[in-house]
């Protein structure tokens, strides 16, 4: 298999001072992969990168072998990159219909942006019941769904996750997770999940990537990452 | 009871040239979080440019346009020039920025038209007409209302029922998430700033006749009411604006007219300061607290 996203020797961060050293990731298509490590690790500027919100002082992202270090973060969306950012990106000022239509506006398919969204309705129940609320009424678990929702409005081939079980019931992050993987099998989208709960992000992923200071310091199966006990304790700490 | 009901016209039409200004400042205000104090000079140096041509064509609807679409053309052109350029991180800095743009309006103007007040003719006829021995409205008045209301139903719908409307809301709200989702935010700004400056343009074009005429100054006691208004109403909500630009009409008008013109602008600095101490947020203002 040829990889999705493959990132080279990427170096990037805020400033003179460099958050990011010389990553290396490939990601095949339809694959699930968790990034982990602890506060500090860079996991979140990671997806930044990836996005386009940081720009990388050196090294590689390619997309299809396509170079994305000068797309503009606006067209991402359009290279069919998702980035929901952490704390879940909701505009709370704007009602529910409006955040998921936000997430179509760019799409120049019209009619199948209509679908999309009733697909998303249909997916999530208690967004249809809530259109016209404003997103800060919502609870945590709305939320989430509610910036899950709109990115698949997109029809994403690579979703970027930041920290999606943050402040939810382990009830609502087990749906969450069950969800990603349904999506995945059902659509082939491939995900890239940044996650401090490490036990529901390794529960569905198929490869873990373990970061610390800015660095890969492991990638291995999920399942071999799961009964790693002298990793887990090092840097995962469970 | 006459004279009371000729101050309550008087003060609507006047309320409702400082409801379009101090929405000019609302809509700055959500798109930037800015308090544009370079308003009342743009509004100005377009009404000049609107004024000229009018004279040299001889029609007034041609200045008029001219001077909207001045407005457009300025308020865009001093997002993208300037305000762009300025360090956001302080909000002073942009209000120290469109103080200065203020005097640097306001040179350039006086040095090309000079200082004196020049003649601004009104597209309608100023004589009120008289019901029951009583001066109500006269049709520069109507146009005025007319003008008004037509520009709060163009920008509601326009923020709420268009794409173009909901980009610029999102990019207001969350400019990194919007990026995230194919929204062009810098341009959703200066398309803020444009519509901004065209409505400043359009409570120019509509309070300047009412006034001693065209000169450098002509709005600035002019935008210390809509600025008021504008506070009143809570900076952020345009309904809050328009109640708000009436408050300040109908009490301008209650004041000078039974207590004296001079006492008018203290009036307003009165009501300015009850509001900000009693109710900072303004009237219409939203919550700024929010739930994680």
């Amino acid at each position: 298999m040829t990889a999705l996203l493959e990132v080279k020797g990427l170096t990037a961060g805020y400033g003179a001072a460099p958050v990011l050293h010389d990553i290396d990731l490939s990601i095949e298509q339809g694959q699930i992969v968790a990034v982990m490590g602890a506060n500090g690790a860079g996991k979140t500027t990671l997806l930044r990168t990836l996005s386009g919100l940081v720009k990388p002082t050196s090294g590689e992202i390619r997309l299809d072998g396509a170079d994305l270090r000068t797309t503009k973060v606006e067209q991402m969306v359009r290279r069919g990159i998702a980035h929901v950012p952490e704390g879940r990106g909701v505009v709370t000022e704007l009602t529910v219909d409006e955040n998921l239509r936000l997430g179509g506006l760019w799409r120049s398919d019209k009619a199948d942006a209509r679908k999309a969204l009733d697909e998303v309705y249909e997916l999530f129940e208690p967004l249809a019941r809530r259109k016209r609320h404003p997103g800060h009424q919502l609870s945590g678990g709305e939320r989430q769904m509610l910036a899950l929702g709109r990115a698949l409005i997109g029809r994403p081939r690579l979703m970027l996750l930041d920290e999606p079980s943050l402040g939810l019931a382990p009830r609502v992050i087990a749906q969450i997770m069950a969800l990603l993987r349904d999506l995945r099998n059902s659509t082939g989208m491939t995900v890239l999940l940044v996650e401090q709960n490490v036990r529901s992000a390794l529960s569905i992923a198929d490869i873990g990537v373990v970061m610390s200071l800015g660095r890969v310091v492991t990638r291995n199966d999920a399942a071999t990452l799961r009964t790693d006990d002298e990793l887990r304790h090092a840097y995962l700490g469970f | 009871m006459d004279r009371f009901i000729f101050l309550t016209f008087d003060g609507l039409s006047r309320g409702a040239v400082y409801a379009a200004f101090a929405l000019s400042l609302v809509l700055i205000w959500r798109a930037a979080r800015i308090v544009n104090f370079a308003q009342g000079a743009m509004a100005v140096a377009t009404a000049y440019a609107g004024y000229s041509v009018a004279t040299a064509t001889g029609s007034y609807w041609l200045g008029f346009a001219v001077a909207l679409v001045g407005g457009l053309l300025l308020g865009a052109g001093v997002e993208r020039v300037v305000m762009r350029f300025v360090d956001h991180s302080s909000p002073l800095n942009g209000v120290v920025v469109a103080l200065g743009l203020v005097l640097v309006i306001q040179a350039v103007l006086g040095m090309i038209y000079g200082n004196e007040f020049r003649p601004a003719g009104a597209p309608f006829s100023r004589d009120a007409f008289v019901v029951g021995g009583v001066a109500l409205l006269s049709r520069f008045d109507l146009w005025v209302f007319a003008a008004v209301i037509a520009v709060v139903a163009l920008l509601v719908l326009l923020f709420t029922r268009t794409a173009v409307g909901l980009r610029m809301r999102a990019a207001a709200f969350a400019p990194d998430v919007s990026r995230l989702l194919g929204v062009n935010v810098g341009g959703m700004l200066t398309l803020g700033w444009a519509l901004a400056a065209a409505v400043g343009s359009l409570a120019g074009m509509l309070v300047i006749p009412t006034e001693l005429g065209l000169h450098p100054n002509a709005m600035d006691i002019v935008f210390v009411s809509a600025f008021t208004a504008a506070v009143v109403g809570g900076l952020d909500s345009a309904i809050g604006a328009v109640v708000g630009g009436v408050i300040v009409g109908l009490l301008l008008s209650y004041v000078s007219g039974y207590l004296g013109a001079t006492v008018a602008p203290i009036a307003v600095l009165v009501l300015l300061l009850v509001v900000l101490l009693g109710r900072p947020g303004g009237l219409f203002g939203s919550v700024k607290a929010r739930a994680a």
